[in-house]
């Protein structure tokens, strides 16, 4: 008995009126793969400096999430401290191991900071992003020890910190930076791109936020 | 939770639906919610046009060589530590996927909203075994605790109202004060949240559909609002990712040139709240992700459609857009189309599935407007297919052997072992189905079958074609 997988890709071969085995057709999807040709990109992300960061914050706030600037990273702790507060919100948070929060003054606020994965029972995570894309307002989270995904989705608030620097006009700009850290063809195990806080449309088409991910986003930018 | 077509049924189903007033009030959501968020979205960027071509013809291309892509893809995710498994059947997609739940022991599993799983009916399967699964995307959950289908491919429990809902929860969360307040839709979802949250930290294994599959990089991708889909990959053990074959695509670039058209057609989001790429289990510093990571990649008669009118059925994205612009869909709710796909993807997509014998009817749920073609973001000519099932089933229709007919079905069956099986659970053997089908349902032209029930509810607010020359006009001036 042949195998499911020689079977399928026969019958696909078979449609196509194909043997798998022509050298043009390998030699087309072998190039495509490795030059991954950038398709249309919209003018929208075209912008650099300010005008990227203006058109990042107003995507962000578009999707229903809260944005606000510092200007260098020592800042971030107070930033944290001063959304929690606002909200009345405990000031406890939970973070992963990433060297740049390592580095910021958490102790000058009054904040309780533990480290490491969520179980479920945080209410608030901070996390560092990747990056972020200007076009739509979309940070891009990739896992690792720095940045546990779960600090992603488990908590209710999320505060994500991104750099200026890292802001990038669309996505494909986006993946070029993922490739340029990890490798082409290669990825971290997880890359998400977060877009504003989660919802649901489920109920009689009511949008809800805080399904089953954090009810609020906020992002923090440094040095912009 | 039933994946038994009752598509034969069609114009019964139908005429049930227009008179289910507790339908018509929640299908008012559809009308008013989707057309004018996708316009909108539509018009804030420019390129759009463009990219829906784009779309269009980064399927193409993958289609045409669609053999080799899932080599290379399959080659990626082994070197990222995953496992890829092939099934031709769902019958076979069944198997495998009770397989590795068994090999983990697995007693719960959770899944992101797939419909891959309704089409292969993975539910039932899974507690004919003893294995629970539990739908975690809020839509789903609401119609696995209702032991319904999904009436929308995005918005699963659209066809419900919110006292529905209420009267569900208040069913089956038995363990929760019989007094609390549950009349604002946000305590619905909080306490869907909660429940939903221990099922998600005690779950053995997860199982997702995926929107994309990446070639270049091995990766799977799910698209949701909700975060379901991650917390459900994330937190078991085991990822079992389920995809059809045509989910392919070559690079990460082609991805991001479709994901620019998914959301936008589907909801009208710039982009969906979590767009989340994964590659393998998790990596040795990691501290939290599966640790198994498993794909199986379902044909399902999908191989057999390239060479065909309806390959280019396999574009598809499933971003609903479709569905949100027809009269019929507007009409009659998903339930109706009587199996897993409504809408008018489904009336072409369905009889490729589960055979025209049992779908035929579905083509004819049509009014031919072509609004569904004008918003797909893939540019499938969804009429003209419709139109050729049409066409084909007529031409079945005036051959007079019904019997020919039904033994043709049983052929079609006999090849596809675990559709016979679920043929023949409705109650009846594929070849009566068949045969009765035929001789209770002479095929009526639209204008005198469906459009004399079409009209007797009038919808809130006008017909849909009354509603759309309206807002032509308006947009016009
Ligand atoms: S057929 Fe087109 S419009 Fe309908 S769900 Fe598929 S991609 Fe969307």
């Amino acid at each position: 008995m042949t195998s499911a997988r020689d079977d399928i890709l026969s019958n696909i071969r078979r449609s196509l009126g194909v043997t798998g085995a022509e050298r043009t057709r390998q030699g087309i999807v072998d190039e495509r793969i490795d030059r991954a040709p950038r398709g249309v990109i919209p003018k929208r992300g075209q912008v650099s400096g300010r005008e990227r960061l203006d058109l990042f914050r107003a995507q962000v706030e578009g999707a229903l999430a809260t944005i606000t600037e510092v200007a260098s990273p020592d800042e971030v702790p107070a930033a944290v401290a001063e959304f929690l507060r606002g909200h009345n919100l405990p000031a406890t948070i939970r973070r992963g191991d990433d060297p740049r929060f390592a580095a910021m003054p958490w102790a000058e606020t009054a904040l309780e900071v533990s480290q490491g994965v969520s179980e479920g029972r945080d209410l608030n995570a901070v996390s560092h992003a990747f990056g972020g894309v200007a076009e739509t307002g979309t940070l891009v989270m990739v896992s690792g020890p720095e940045n546990p995904s779960t600090l992603n989705f488990l908590p209710d608030n999320h505060i994500v910190v991104v750099e200026a620097k890292d802001l990038q006009g669309d996505y494909e700009s986006a993946w070029a930076k993922v490739r340029r850290a990890y490798g082409k063809g290669e990825m971290p195990r997880t890359v998400n791109f977060i877009t504003g806080p989660s919802r649901s449309g489920d109920i009689e088409q009511t949008l809800l936020l805080g399904a089953h991910g954090p009810r609020r986003l906020h992002v923090i930018v440094v040095g912009g | 939770m039933t994946a038994h077509p009752t598509s034969p049924q069609f114009k019964e189903n139908a005429a049930r639906a227009l008179a289910d007033t507790q339908l018509q009030r929640a299908l008012g959501n559809v009308r008013s919610g989707f057309i004018d968020k996708r316009q909108a979205a539509a018009d804030r960027l420019p390129e759009f046009e463009e990219l829906r071509d784009q779309a269009r013809d980064i399927k193409n291309h993958t289609l045409q060589h669609l053999d080799l892509y899932i080599e290379r893809y399959e080659a990626k995710v082994k070197a990222a530590g995953g496992h890829v498994h092939f099934a031709r059947t769902a019958e076979e997609a069944r198997a495998l996927v009770l397989q590795i739940c068994r090999d983990q022991g697995a007693r719960t599993v959770t899944k992101g909203k797939s419909m891959i799983t309704e089409e292969i009916g993975l539910n039932a399967h899974l507690e004919g075994a003893g294995i629970t699964p539990v739908e975690t995307d809020l839509g789903e959950y609401i119609i696995q605790l209702r032991g319904e289908m999904p009436s929308h491919i995005i918005a699963p429990a659209v066809h419900l109202n919110a006292t529905q809902v209420e009267e569900d929860f208040r069913r089956v969360h038995t363990h929760l004060d019989a007094e609390r307040d549950l009349s604002e839709p946000v305590q619905l979802l909080t306490e869907a949240r909660a429940v939903l949250r221990q099922r998600f930290l005690a779950a053995d294994v997860g199982i997702t559909g995926a929107n994309f599959l990446v070639a270049e990089t091995g990766t799977s991708i799910i698209v949701t609002n909700e975060g379901n889909g991650d917390l459900t990959q994330i937190l078991p053990k085991t990822h079992i990712v389920l995809a059809s074959i045509e989910k392919l695509v070559p690079t990460l670039e082609d991805v991001s040139q479709i994901l620019r058209v998914l959301a936008r057609s589907a909801t009208g989001q710039e982009l969906s709240v979590y767009t989340t790429f994964s590659t393998g289990p998790r990596r040795e510093a990691d501290l939290d992700g599966p640790e198994n990571y498993h794909v199986i990649l379902l044909d399902n008669g999908r191989s057999s459609m390239l060479g065909t009118s309806f390959e280019e059925m396999l574009r598809c994205i499933r971003c609903g857009a479709c569905m949100n612009h027809c009269p019929v869909y507007h009409a009659v709710g998903g339930h109706a189309y009587g199996w897993v796909y409504p809408g008018p993807m489904g009336a072409v997509l369905t009889p490729t599935l589960i055979g025209v014998d049992k779908a035929g009817h579905l083509p004819n749920a049509s009014t031919f407007c072509g609004r569904c073609e004008s918003v797909c973001p893939v540019r499938i000519p969804l009429p003209k297919l419709m139109r050729h099932w049409r066409e084909r089933e007529f031409e079945r229709h005036l051959t007079p052997a019904t019997v020919r007919s039904g033994l043709k079905t049983w052929a079609f069956f006999a090849k596809r072992p675990g559709l016979y099986r679920l043929a023949t659970r409705i109650g009846m053997g594929a070849l009566a189905l068949a045969g009765r089908a035929k001789g209770r349902f002479a095929w009526l032209p639209f204008a005198d079958g469906w459009t004399k029930h079409r009209d007797f509810p009038v919808p809130q607010g006008g017909t849909f074609q009354a509603r759309w020359a309206q807002e032509r006009a308006k947009r016009a001036a």
